[in-house]
């Protein structure tokens, strides 16, 4: 079943920090024969305050952006951490409220990018770009929370000419986790040194991620101990590798 | 225990010691390593969990009766039982037990609950030496430390600090730094120790209720030592600790066993029913079992935070916890470190004098992910940061409301403010985008993140205002 329209959601911080890789996911959505609605007035999920326990502000946020969604259509996002949010933990959100029934039928047409590049689209990717090799962190909510399955590999495992380095402790937290970053700088930031160490190690290029939180951190951390590996949204490079130029 | 500095500060501590980073790692590295190699099945593993899920919590749906049950049982088969609602009814019921006997030397297999009462300290305050024969907590206790892993108490330290240690402390013992020889100087020790004890000391793994019978897992020996050879035994359990049926053991031990040590099988599991009988020649005299609350029944009554009792403690949540293997057990300044002691410690004793650890989590839910009874931890984070800064009437969590801070719940009301108005993200969006090398170094969250990191800087333009312009957006 291939649906003919999805609605995008941004995200906050693909919106700031990596619209490339929002614009790149548009495209990769569009090439593959949806047309893609992107909706004005989106924020944030609200995970920061849902995490931090001020539930009342993550739902005022919430409710907002549910209501951008009207259409019974799936909802994509570039990130596993958002995805996880507003599929997993609304209905939690809106557990005995009044919409609950209308959040929790928006929780279930929501995806990340790549499951629904794999799962849904089942895209089919041809490498235009030079060989180079890459590396994989696999961010944490997309793994554990989301539950992703290996739609990203699956995707890379497609381009002939990307070398798939693997990670040191590939499912170990980059120490990014939201407040946590600041809350507790000190843990977070030698977490987010380990990772771009081992990322660094592999001699790749690249590390790549689904997530735009994991992204600044390990770039953060690489840039901060002079790694010259660069970390980047797997929607931008995926779209960088396929598109005729 | 009370937390006498904040989390952030005895982390930071930690982290600045490389050889507690070392020694960490390693151990850590070896246990993930263990524990994988005892589940290569990904289908048997998450079908013995949920087993093991379901044996906990059915134990608990039905605790205050199989508690009774257990009573009935353990009194039938010769086993004292007494009840602690505190530490110190914890202590002074110990104590009261040696007295009556005239017992001043007692031995202790390993106990989490006797570290939870401080009964070390208590006893050696009123003239009973309480020696720990667990080779970790020996160690531990010849440097007055405390516990830094549940399963492994001296993990904090390597083989070189022990033969300095051993060697400085015990009597007439040589450098070296072979483990074998380490391990036999103790044992000599300990084994003059467990003649000479009046009573022996031990904690529960699993009670069972339909039996009546203790069940205690351990490696060394010590724990077979400290609970037949002195005349009097002395048990001491966490309330949760108690199961219907035998059957119920086998899964649980196999899960505990695997997840904590990558063990198949532990080197011993005794399975105690009582005192010595009348034709049997060893075994002790008496036995009594210490059940203790301490906060366990608050925790049982909430629905969602009695998932918290399941705890068979395992340490793997440790084992596999970022942070943990980081800034080790100490830190977290707690009879319970890691993840589970992130949220058995606020539980404990208040989530306002503890939210600074409550945050001390990237919610990575990598413990969730390896606890063999599916506890989920990171959204008993979440409930217990919600719970330290509101007040919830339906709730009874101890200090509920107490971490609530006027900067915090600004910062959030005008964070929602923002975020839940299309018209200001915008023109958020349009300064951050705009000025974006102007947002000032000094202020605070920036100056915490770029303690390990570049400053993050935003793109020229966001995906919306792109978006905007080539006419894609939906209004």
């Amino acid at each position: 079943m291939h649906p003919e329209r999805v609605y995008f959601y941004g995200t906050c911080l693909v919106d700031l920090f990596y619209p490339e890789a929002g614009m790149a996911g548009i495209k990769l959505l569009r090439r593959a024969g949806v047309e893609v609605l992107f909706p004005e007035g989106q924020t944030c999920c609200g995970q920061p305050a849902f995490n931090c326990g001020y539930w009342e502000e993550a739902r005022r946020v919430a409710r907002s952006q549910v209501e951008l969604f009207p259409l019974d259509l799936p909802v994509v996002l570039p990130s596993g951490s958002c995805a996880g949010m507003m599929r997993n933990h609304y209905p939690e959100l809106f557990h005995g409220e009044p919409d609950e029934a209308r959040v929790r039928a928006f929780s279930a047409r929501v995806f990340e990018l790549t499951q629904f590049l794999v799962d849904v689209l089942d895209v089919r990717l041809e490498d235009l770009g030079e060989p180079v090799k890459v590396t994989w962190h696999s961010s944490c909510h997309a793994l554990r929370d989301l539950g992703l399955a290996g739609q990203p590999q699956a995707l890379l495992g497609q381009l002939a000419n990307v070398e798939l380095a693997p990670l040191a402790r590939e499912r170990e937290c980059c120490g990014f986790g939201g407040t946590f970053s600041v809350r507790h700088p000190e843990i977070s930031g030698s977490m987010a040194c380990d990772k771009a160490a081992d990322a660094a190690a592999t001699g790749a290029a690249r590390v790549l991620s689904t997530d735009g939180g994991c992204l600044l951190n390990v770039q953060g951390a690489l840039e901060a101990k002079g790694h010259p590996l660069r970390a980047q949204h797997i929607a931008e490079f995926l779209w960088e590798r396929t598109h005729e130029r | 225990m009370n937390a006498e500095t904040g989390f952030r500060e005895s982390a930071s501590k930690a982290l600045g010691d490389p050889q507690i980073r070392a020694n960490f790692r390693r151990a850590m590295d070896g246990l993930m390593a263990k524990r994988a190699a005892q589940f290569p099945d990904p289908a048997d593993l998450e079908a013995l969990r949920s087993l093991g899920t379901a044996i906990r919590a059915r134990s608990l749906l039905d605790l205050p009766r199989l508690l009774e049950q257990l009573e009935a049982n353990c009194t039938r088969n010769g086993i004292q039982v007494h009840w602690a609602r505190t530490c110190e009814e914890g202590n002074e019921l110990v104590l009261g037990l040696l007295r009556a006997r005239g017992a001043t030397r007692l031995v202790k297999g390993k106990s989490m609950v006797s570290e939870e009462m401080g009964l070390n300290h208590f006893l050696e305050a009123h003239g009973v030496e309480a020696l720990e024969s667990d080779l970790g907590e020996y160690i531990i206790q010849l440097d007055h430390e405390t516990p830094s892993h549940i399963i492994m108490p001296a993990i904090h330290k390597n083989k070189t600090q022990i033969a300095r240690q051993f060697s400085q402390k015990i009597k007439d013992a040589r450098y070296t730094e072979d483990v074998d020889e380490l391990t036999a100087l103790a044992r000599k020790v300990l084994r003059r120790k467990f003649l000479e004890a009046d009573a022996g000391l031990s904690g529960v793994n699993f009670a069972v209720a339909d039996t009546g019978t203790l069940c205690l897992v351990e490696n060394e020996g010590n724990g077979r030592m400290s609970t037949h050879v002195p005349p009097l035994h002395i048990a001491l359990m966490g309330l949760e600790k108690v199961v219907e049926t035998l059957e119920d053991v086998a899964p649980l031990y196999a899960l505990l066993t695997r997840s904590a040590t990558g063990q198949a099988v532990s080197t011993y599991l005794n399975l105690i029913r009582g005192p010595r009988g009348p034709e049997e020649l060893d075994g002790p005299r008496e036995v009594h079992l210490v059940i203790l609350d301490n906060g366990r029944s608050r925790i049982y009554a909430d629905p969602q935070l009695r998932a918290t009792l399941r705890c068979i403690r395992c340490g793997a949540c440790m084992n596999h916890c970022p942070v943990y293997t980081r800034v080790g057990g100490h830190a977290f300044q707690a009879v319970y470190p890691g993840p589970i002691g992130t949220i058995l410690t606020p539980q404990m004793e208040g989530v306002g004098v503890r939210h600074e650890l409550l945050h001390g989590s990237s919610l990575c839910g990598a413990c969730s992910q390896v606890c063999p009874v599916e506890i989920p931890i990171p959204e008993i984070i979440v409930r217990l940061r919600r719970e330290a800064t509101h007040r919830d009437a339906a709730s009874a969590v101890e200090g509920r409301g107490t971490g609530r801070t006027a900067t915090e719940d600004l910062a959030w009301r005008l964070w929602a403010a923002v975020l839940s108005r299309p018209r200001a993200y915008r023109l958020a969006a349009w300064c951050a985008t705009r000025f974006r090398n102007l947002i000032p170094g000094g202020l605070p969250l920036l100056k915490a993140w770029t303690l390990a990191r570049t400053r993050p800087v935003p793109a020229r333009r966001s995906l919306q205002e792109r978006m905007r312009e080539e006419g894609r957006i939906h209004g």
